[in-house]
C-alpha cells in the first residue's frame, strides 16, 4: 500500500524535479484513494498489511481514523514542499532524495501497527532531517543539525527500552493487542520514591521524553527554534507540519491507551506544562527578531494546544488536538514558505530589513495575511476551531488551566499581528526592497491548496471531525473503562 | 583408531598450518634477493583461495558434535560458525589490503603467511575446550599479530604499536596464565567440562581468584575497557590492513573464547562473573563513546569504537542466557560486516598518493564520490545503531536479551551511551557533507576489491532490514549446541 519511494538518479536537475514532483502528487493520489476505501465509522484499524519480519515482530501497517487524517497531511504537504524548493540550486538530486526517504519514513509513522516498526520509521526520519538541515542550512547549520540530531535520539533511546520492556512484559509489539493489554498499575517505590501508577507511570514517562522533544513540549523545546532557523524552506516546512505532529500523534496511539492510568496520574503535569509552554514560549516569540525563530517559537506555542487538548481526555479535547496538528500543518507550512517567498528575494530574515512590503507586493500581503490571521485563531480559519475546541475540552477539567490557556490566544494576536505590521504595512523606506518582486505563477501555486485547505476546514470542521470521531470516542471509551476498572478495585 | 577421529576433527586447522609452513619454506627458498612485492602476491592470493576453501570447507561440514584429544578441542556448530566468520574476514581483509601494502612496500611473502598463522591461532582459540589449548590458540594468534603490528619497520609508529602491543599483551597472558593455574589447582584439571563439575553454585575462594585474573586475561583480548589502553595506539600504529585485521577476526575469536570458558567452564557460577561483565561492559561503552569524541584520526576513532562496540557484545554475555549468546554472536557478525566496509573506505584514503587518515582529510567528499559517500554515511549509522540500518538491530537484539535478562539498567545505559556515541560517528558525516571546502582534497584513488566490499557491506546494513538475511536463526541453532 504504501510504496518505498526513492528518488532514481535524473540526467538533469530539471528531470530530478520533475520525478520527485510526479512520485509525490502519484503519493498523493494513492493516498486519496486509500482514503476512499477507508470507513469512517468503524472504530478500528482498517486496510491492515501484515507479514513476517525479524525476531518474532510482525511488519504490520494499516490506518484508523486518527492516522488516516495524518497520512494525508502528509502526502498533500509533500508536492507543496517540492514546489516551494524549486529554486534549490546546491546538489539538487541529493535534496529531492531525502525528501522522498522523508515521506516514506513519516507515512510509515502514521501507518505502522507495530511497536518496534513504530520506531524504525519514528527515529529513521532523523537521517534524512539531520542531511537536510546540514547540508542545505543556514550559517549555524552544523550546530542546529547536531542538537536536533542528539536531542531527538535521546529521547527515542529512552522510549525504544520502554518498549522493549513493554514487549517482554506484554508478550506482543502488535499496537493493536498492547492498546487492550493492562500494564500493571500498583503504585511502586523506585529508590525511595514513591511512583503512583507504578510501571506504567516509569513506562509513560519513558515514552514522555521522546514525545514531549519531538511535539517539542516546554521545556525540551529548545532544538526546535534552532532546527528551524537554519533549515532550509523545505525542511522547515516539513519539521513544522509533519515531524512535530508525530509527537502529537505518539500520546494520542500510545500513551492514552497504553497507559491510561499514567497518563490520569500525569495528565495535570502535562496541562500545566502546556498552559506554560503556551505564555511562555508567546511571550519569547514576541521578542524574536528573526522571522523564523517567531515562527518556530509561535509554533512551540501552538503544540501546548495540541498537548493541553489531549490530556483533557474529553471528546472536544481529543478532536480540537488532532484538529489543531492538521490546522497547524497547514497553516505553519504556509507562514514558513511565506518567509521563504521574501527570503528568496533579500537573503534574510531579520524583521528589521523589511517594511512596507504591501506596496511592491499586494498579493503577497494578502496571502501572509490571511495566514497570520489563521495563526492568531481568527474565526472562519482552521485555527479557530482547533483552539477552541481544545479550550472548550480543557475548560471541562480545569477552567483556570482553560483560562491561562487562552491568553495565549490574546498573545498569539500581539506577536502574530505586530510582525504581519512590521514587515508588510508602513512605507517602503528601504532601499533594497524598492525593487521587490510579487510573488510568481509558481509561488501562487504553491499557497493556493493551503488557502483552499484552512478556509475550508474554518468553515466546515466537520470534515476532520467526521473521519476522527469514531475513532476518538472509542480511545476514550477504552481510556474510561480501564480507569474504572482499577478504581473499582 | 582414536588418533584418525582425532585428526578428522582437527583436519581444518591442520591443512591450514601444514600449508602456512609449507609456505614459509617456499618463500625462505626462493626469493632470496627479489624485489619485495614480487614475492608477496602470490603467496597473498594463495593464502586468500586457502582461507576460502577452507571456509567452504568448514561451512558444509555434516552437523554434529566433534571432540579431539579427549574433549580439550570441540568441533561444534557454535565454534564451526565462527570459524567461517573469521575466515572469510581475513581472506577480506587480505584481499583489500593487497593495493596499500603493494604501495608502501610491505607486500613480503611473509604478511600473508603471519595472517595465516594468526588465524589458525583464532580457529584453535574458538574450539578450546582446555585451558592448555586455550593458551596455545591464544599465543599463536597473538604472537603473529604482535609481528604483524611492527610489520612497517621502517616507520617508527609502526614498531612503536608492535612493542607496546607486544609488551601489553605478554602482560595479560601471564595474568591469564595466572588465573589458569589457580583454576587447575582447585579443580585438578584443565577441562572445561571438568572445571565446571568443580565450578558449582558456591565456589571456591581459589577457583573465584583464577577466573577473575583469567577474565582479566581475555577482557584484554578482547579490547574491554579498563583493560583497553592498547587499543588506539596499536590501532593508530600499525600499518592501516593489520588494523582492519585487528578490528574483525581476533575480536570475533577472543569474545567466543570468552564465552565457552564462561558458558563451559563456568556456566553454573553466573551469578559470581555476572557483574565483572556488566562492569566491563558499561565502562566499555562509555568509554569507547566519550573518548572518541575528540580524535583527529579515523583509525584511532574505529579503535575507540571497537571498545565500544564490544561493550555491547560483553552486554549480551552478561545476561548469562542462551538468547545473550545469541544475541553476542548476531552482534558480532554485523558488527564484522561494518567493519570490513569501514576499513575498505579507510584502505583507499589517499592524498597525493599517500595513504593517509586524518578524518578532516574527508572534508566534502560527498562532493568528489557521492557514492562512496553515501555507502559510508549508511556504514557509520549503522555503526551508530541508527535505524533502519542493520546495525541497530544488533543493538536492538542485545538490548532485548539485557531486558529480558531484568538488567534494564545495564540496557538503558547501553542506550544512552550509544546516543553519545552517535556523536563521533556523525562527525564523520560533518565532515563529508557539510563541511566548507577548502584545503586539499583526497585522491580518487579507488581499487576494484575495496569498491566491492565497501559498497556490498553498505547494501547489506540496508537490505538486511528485511529478515537481517536469517543470522539470527544460523545463530540460534549455533548457540543451541553451547547449552546443550
Amino acid at each position: 500500500m504504501m510504496l518505498l519511494l526513492r528518488g532514481d538518479d535524473g540526467q538533469a536537475r530539471r528531470n530530478v524535479k520533475i520525478l520527485t514532483l510526479t512520485t509525490t502528487v502519484a503519493t498523493f493520489l494513492i493516498s486519496i484513494f486509500v482514503f476512499l476505501e477507508f470507513d469512517p465509522g468503524n472504530s478500528g484499524f482498517q486496510l491492515v498489511e501484515e507479514a513476517r519480519w525479524l525476531f518474532g515482530l510482525r511488519y504490520k501497517i494499516g490506518v484508523d481514523g486518527i492516522s488516516i487524517l495524518f497520512v494525508l497531511l502528509t502526502t498533500f504537504l509533500m508536492p507543496i514542499t517540492v514546489l516551494a524548493c524549486w529554486e534549490v540550486k546546491n546538489r539538487v538530486k541529493e535534496f529531492m532524495a531525502a525528501l522522498l526517504v522523508l515521506e516514506c519514513f513519516m507515512i510509515g509513522v502514521f501507518c505502522s501497527l507495530d511497536l518496534i516498526l513504530f520506531y524504525l520509521f519514528f527515529e529513521a526520519g532523523l537521517i534524512p532531517m539531520f542531511l537536510i538541515i546540514g547540508i542545505w542550512g543556514g550559517e549555524r547549520k552544523i550546530y542546529a543539525a547536531f542538537k536536533f540530531f542528539l536531542y531527538t535520539l535521546l529521547g527515542s533511546i529512552l522510549m525504544l527500552i520502554a518498549m522493549i520492556a513493554l514487549w517482554v512484559m506484554v508478550g506482543t509489539s502488535d499496537i493493536t493487542m498492547l492498546m487492550k493489554a493492562e500494564v500493571p498499575s500498583e503504585t511502586l517505590r523506585v529508590l525511595g520514591v514513591t511512583v503512583v501508577g507504578g510501571v506504567q507511570t516509569v513506562m509513560w514517562l519513558a515514552f514522555f521524553a521522546s514525545f514531549a522533544v519531538k511535539l517539542p513540549m516546554w521545556p525540551v523545546h529548545t532544538w526546535l527554534p534552532d532546527a528551524h532557523v537554519e533549515a532550509p524552506t523545505g525542511g522547515s516546512v516539513i519539521l513544522a507540519a509533519i515531524l512535530l505532529k508525530m509527537g502529537g500523534y505518539g500520546f494520542l496511539r500510545f500513551s492514552l491507551p497504553m497507559f491510561p492510568i499514567a497518563s490520569e496520574v500525569m495528565a495535570p503535569f502535562v496541562m500545566w506544562l502546556s498552559v506554560v509552554a503556551i505564555i511562555y514560549t508567546s511571550l519569547v516569540a514576541l521578542m524574536q527578531e528573526d522571522m523564523k525563530k517567531l515562527i518556530a517559537y509561535s509554533s512551540v506555542a501552538h503544540m501546548g494546544f495540541v498537548t493541553l487538548g489531549i490530556f483533557s481526555v474529553n471528546q472536544q479535547g481529543i478532536d480540537g488536538a488532532i484538529f489543531q496538528m492538521i490546522s497547524h500543518g497547514f497553516i505553519s507550512a504556509a507562514l514558513f514558505l511565506c518567509i521563504g517567498v521574501v527570503y528568496d528575494r533579500q537573503h534574510t530574515r531579520a524583521i528589521a530589513d523589511f517594511g512596507g512590503l504591501v506596496n511592491r507586493m499586494p498579493v503577497y500581503a494578502l496571502i501572509f495575511m490571511l495566514f497570520t490571521l489563521a495563526n492568531v485563531g481568527l474565526p472562519g480559519t482552521s485555527g479557530f476551531v482547533g483552539e477552541f475546541l481544545t479550550l472548550a475540552g480543557a475548560f471541562r477539567v480545569d477552567t483556570w488551566l482553560a483560562v491561562f490557556a487562552a491568553t495565549g490566544v490574546i498573545l498569539s494576536a500581539c506577536y502574530a499581528l505586530w510582525l504581519f505590521q512590521r514587515v508588510v504595512f508602513g512605507d517602503l523606506i528601504k532601499e533594497s526592497l524598492l525593487a521587490i518582486p510579487d510573488m510568481g505563477g509558481r509561488e501562487i501555486i504553491v499557497f493556493l491548496p493551503l488557502v483552499a485547505m484552512t478556509l475550508l476546514l474554518g468553515i466546515y470542521p466537520s470534515l476532520v471531525t467526521d473521519v476522527i470521531g469514531v475513532s476518538v470516542a472509542q480511545l476514550i471509551a477504552d481510556f474510561n473503562e480501564s480507569r474504572q476498572a482499577v478504581m473499582g478495585q | 583408531m582414536m588418533l584418525a577421529q582425532d585428526i578428522a576433527a582437527l583436519l581444518p586447522e591442520m591443512v591450514l598450518a601444514i600449508y602456512a609452513m609449507v609456505a614459509l619454506l617456499w618463500g625462505v627458498v626462493f626469493t632470496k634477493g627479489e624485489q619485495t612485492n614480487s614475492s608477496g602476491v602470490p603467496v597473498l592470493w594463495v593464502t586468500v583461495m586457502v582461507l576460502f576453501v577452507l571456509a567452504i570447507w568448514i561451512g558444509l561440514a555434516p552437523a554434529g558434535t566433534r571432540t579431539a584429544f579427549n574433549a580439550a578441542f570441540t568441533d561444534d556448530l557454535f565454534a564451526r560458525f565462527a570459524k567461517v566468520i573469521i575466515l572469510i574476514s581475513t581472506a577480506l581483509v587480505l584481499v583489500m589490503s593487497r593495493e596499500f601494502l603493494e604501495a608502501n612496500q610491505m607486500l613480503k611473502f611473509e604478511f600473508p603467511i603471519l595472517v595465516g598463522f594468526a588465524t589458525l591461532g583464532m580457529m584453535i582459540m574458538v574450539s578450546a575446550s582446555d585451558l592448555m589449548v586455550l593458551y596455545v590458540g591464544i599465543e599463536l594468534q597473538s604472537l603473529s599479530l604482535y609481528v604483524l603490528a611492527a610489520f612497517h619497520r621502517d616507520n617508527t609508529r609502526s614498531t612503536e604499536a608492535g612493542l607496546k602491543y607486544f609488551v601489553l599483551g605478554a602482560l595479560s597472558s601471564g595474568l591469564l596464565l595466572f588465573g589458569a593455574s589457580f583454576v587447575y589447582g582447585y579443580s585438578g584439571t584443565t577441562l572445561f567440562a571438568g572445571i565446571a563439575e568443580s565450578a558449582t553454585q558456591d565456589i571456591s575462594v581459589g577457583l573465584l581468584i583464577g577466573l577473575i585474573f583469567m577474565l582479566v586475561g581475555l577482557a584484554f583480548k578482547v579490547s574491554a575497557a579498563p583493560f583497553h589502553m592498547w587499543v588506539p595506539d596499536v590501532y593508530e600504529g600499525s600499518p592501516t590492513p593489520v588494523t582492519a585485521l585487528f578490528a574483525t577476526a581476533p575480536k570475533v575469536a577472543a569474545i567466543i573464547l570468552l564465552t565457552r570458558l564462561l558458558f563451559e567452564a563456568f556456566s553454573s557460577a553466573v551469578a559470581d562473573w555476572q557483574l565483572i561483565i556488566v562492569i566491563t561492559s558499561v565502562a566499555s561503552m562509555f568509554l569507547g563513546a566519550i573518548a572518541a569524541i575528540g580524535q583527529q584520526d579515523i583509525k584511532r576513532l574505529m579503535a575507540y569504537s571497537s571498545i565500544a562496540h564490544m561493550g555491547y557484545a560483553l552486554m549480551g554475555l552478561a545476561t548469562g542466557s542462551a538468547e545473550g549468546v545469541q544475541a553476542m554472536f548476531t552482534y558480532m557478525v554485523i558488527y564484522v560486516v561494518m567493519n570490513v566496509g569501514t576499513f575498505a573506505f579507510i584502505l583507499a584514503m589517499k592524498r597525493d598518493g599517500w595513504h593517509v587518515t586524518d578524518i578532516a582529510s574527508l572534508k566534502l567528499y560527498s562532493r568528489q564520490s557521492p557514492t562512496r559517500a553515501l555507502a559510508l554515511l549508511i556504514l557509520l549509522f549503522s555503526l551508530a545503531g541508527i535505524v533502519p540500518m542493520v546495525g541497530f538491530f544488533a543493538k536492538f537484539y542485545v538490548f532485548l536479551a539485557a531486558i529480558n535478562a531484568d538488567l534494564l539498567l545495564l540496557a538503558l545505559a547501553g542506550g544512552v551511551a550509544s546516543v553519545i556515541g552517535a556523536y563521533y560517528y556523525l562527525r564523520i558525516v560533518y565532515f563529508m557533507y557539510f563541511g566548507a571546502d577548502e584545503g586539499e582534497r583526497l585522491d580518487d584513488s579507488v581499487t576494484l576489491m575495496g569498491q566491492i566490499l565497501l559498497m556490498l557491506s553498505a547494501l547489506a546494513m540496508v537490505v538486511g532490514v528485511v529478515n537481517l538475511f536469517e543470522l539470527t536463526d544460523l545463530t540460534a541453532r549455533a548457540t543451541q549446541t553451547l547449552f546443550n
